[in-house]
């Protein structure tokens, strides 16, 4: 059974449609990426399927009807989103916005621990820790935005456009600690428009252009693909 | 004026400004949580007082039926929307948690009446008991099904709610006015200063509260969740973290905070059903000084009013509460060229 299955699902802004009859599925311990242009109708998908925006069709995870599930009610259930807003809490230091990732399985016990797994993920963090989050330069932002979501214990980890705006160094770090979720059994849904970190990343590509999957299969014959290569690749 | 009548002034000034700061941080506190202008705080503060001076005459207090209601309308409205939902699986939870708790606590204050009798800390949390309900039971009957409104739109509820709580409050306290046994007679006398018992207590409980909500926000994971809900709505909502939860809670905490502030302005001034609304728009224009966001500047900003308001009636009387609202001009003025807008998050 995949862990989400996204099936034949549309959404639309008033009368326009962003996203139409999409289907996708990301299987467990899975890296599956989005790519796509600008406006493709990437990040919608990724709201809707987080609950954040309305949509028709089918979704399930682990076997769950997701319709009538709010928000947090995905949260609860090990879906997980960090937005390409970041949405981190700007006010607050560091490790107050990392112990609200927890906020849903508390514990005192085991608090620290966890806490000292995303430092050890990323030591810059933990330098940082007492900073608010506002004062962050981007690179760091994006760290705590994954460090804050692996601290909600996810399943499946939705990232919209995580490399976005972020100096090639630290995108390549970034792409790094995606790939390594694998070894922590959190399956991964990545949207991209840096099509090929992202290609060489996942186990699985989907390319979406106006609102439709217009292409999809294995990561690794899609970087291979001519078409692709000329319109997102830049070829080599 | 000499200095004897500027200490009394200033002290009186101070103690009504610590009435105001328990008030203001309340409307605060709920203003970044769930971006409501919580105006009947004022009237939450005077209903606490009228229940205290209810249980003193030995009767039970108008608030009982007063949450009675609420609770039945807060049960139907929840019921109705978990069936459109689909959710009619969390029902029971609904009941038991809109109906049955509030219906509990009144049942409790009912049933201890001859324990209430003989003492006068237990009268006082009864009537914070029974006025605790209120504000959660009117968010979630009132500004839940319009969460998603402008601001704009839920301070004109805000202003109709109030008016609608000042009716309520003549149909279950009456008309007349009420003042509450001193808590104390102390004096105290520093050289030729002297603070009366009633305003060290007030003094002191804006600062024990203040002090609290403080280690509230920093100390505690449901108080962090508070400020993350305050300071990004959809970020909060992305760790799972319920807005209407963080909402319910900043009632809570705000209506105890307003129920204190009653509860020690009832021995000085006689409260009657609509007394909340100048209390409240006081607390207001303090809130305003902080900007509605900044605590530290909220707490400032009502000092300053009560002791502005303390003058003014020493120099002239009638215009005491124009002069304190005039004030809200310059300060408007003053906020719009020196606040800085920072990047906004667009809410979904």
């Amino acid at each position: 059974m995949p862990l989400l299955t996204i099936e034949d699902v549309s959404v639309s802004y008033g009368k326009v449609d962003a996203v139409r009859s999409v289907s996708l599925q990301v299987e467990e311990g899975q890296i599956v990426t989005v790519i796509g242009p600008n406006g493709a109708g990437k990040t919608t998908l990724m709201l809707a399927t987080i609950g954040l925006l309305r949509s028709f069709g089918r979704m399930t995870f682990m076997g769950e009807d997701l319709s009538r599930l709010s928000v947090e009610d995905r949260i609860e259930k090990g879906l997980c989103l960090v937005p390409e807003k970041r949405e981190l809490f700007a006010e607050m230091s560091v490790r107050d916005n990392l112990l609200l990732g927890a906020y849903t399985r508390y514990n005192r016990a085991t608090i620290n621990n966890e806490l000292e797994a995303v430092y050890e993920r990323f030591p810059r963090l933990k330098q940082r820790h007492k900073q608010d989050a506002g004062t962050l330069s981007g690179g760091e932002r994006q760290m705590l935005a994954l460090g804050r979501a692996l601290m909600t214990k996810p399943k499946l980890l939705v990232l919209d456009e995580p490399s976005l705006g972020l100096a090639p160094l630290i995108v390549r770090e970034i792409f790094h600690t995606v790939a390594s979720l694998r070894e922590l059994g959190v399956s991964v849904l990545l949207v991209e428009q840096n099509a090929r970190a992202a290609l060489e990343t996942a186990d699985v590509g989907y390319v979406l252009e106006t609102g439709e999957i217009v292409q999809s299969g294995e990561a690794s014959s899609l970087i291979h693909d001519p078409r692709l290569m000329a319109a997102y690749l830049g070829g080599h | 004026m000499d200095f004897d009548i500027a200490s009394i002034l200033a002290i009186d000034g101070l103690a009504s400004g610590a009435i105001y700061v328990l008030i203001a941080i309340g409307t605060v506190l709920i203003f970044t949580v769930t971006r409501v202008v919580f105006i009947p705080f004022g009237d939450i503060a005077a209903f606490t007082a009228l229940t205290l001076a209810a249980l003193e005459m030995g009767r039970l207090p108008g608030t009982a039926g007063l949450v009675v209601v609420l609770a039945g309308m807060a049960t139907l409205v929840e019921v109705v929307a978990l069936l459109r939902n689909g959710r009619a699986h969390e029902i029971p939870g609904a009941l038991l948690y809109y109906l049955a708790l509030p219906l509990a606590l009144v049942g409790v204050v009912w049933l201890s009446e001859p324990l209430y009798q003989s003492s006068m800390v237990l009268r006082i949390l009864f009537s914070l008991i029974l006025i605790l309900p209120i504000a959660p039971l009117l968010d979630r009957i009132v500004y839940r099904p319009i969460a998603d409104a402008s601001v704009l739109m839920l301070l004109i509820v805000s202003m109709a709610l109030h008016f609608a709580l000042v009716g309520l409050g003549l149909l279950f306290f009456g008309p007349e006015g009420v003042r509450t046994e001193p808590m104390t007679d102390a004096i105290f006398e520093f050289g030729s200063i002297m603070i009366t018992g009633q305003a060290a207590l007030i003094m002191f409980a804006a600062v024990l509260f203040s002090g609290l909500l403080y280690l509230f926000f920093d100390f505690t994971l449901i108080g962090k969740s508070l400020r993350a809900t305050a300071v990004n709505r959809s970020g909060a909502r992305l760790m799972g973290i319920r807005p209407e939860r963080s909402g319910t809670i900043a009632y809570i905490v705000g209506s105890l905070m307003a129920g204190v502030s009653g509860i020690l302005i009832a021995p000085v001034n006689t409260m009657f059903y609509d007394s909340g609304f100048l209390l409240g728009l006081r607390a207001f224009v303090g809130a305003i000084i902080g900007g509605l966001v900044s605590y530290p500047g909220t707490a400032i900003g009502s000092l300053f009013v009560g002791v502005l308001e303390s003058f003014a009636s020493f120099q002239s009387s009638a215009f005491k509460d124009v002069i304190v609202f005039s004030l809200l001009i310059p300060i408007l003025i003053w906020r719009s060229i020196v606040s800085v807008h920072t990047e906004e998050h667009d809410e979904e």
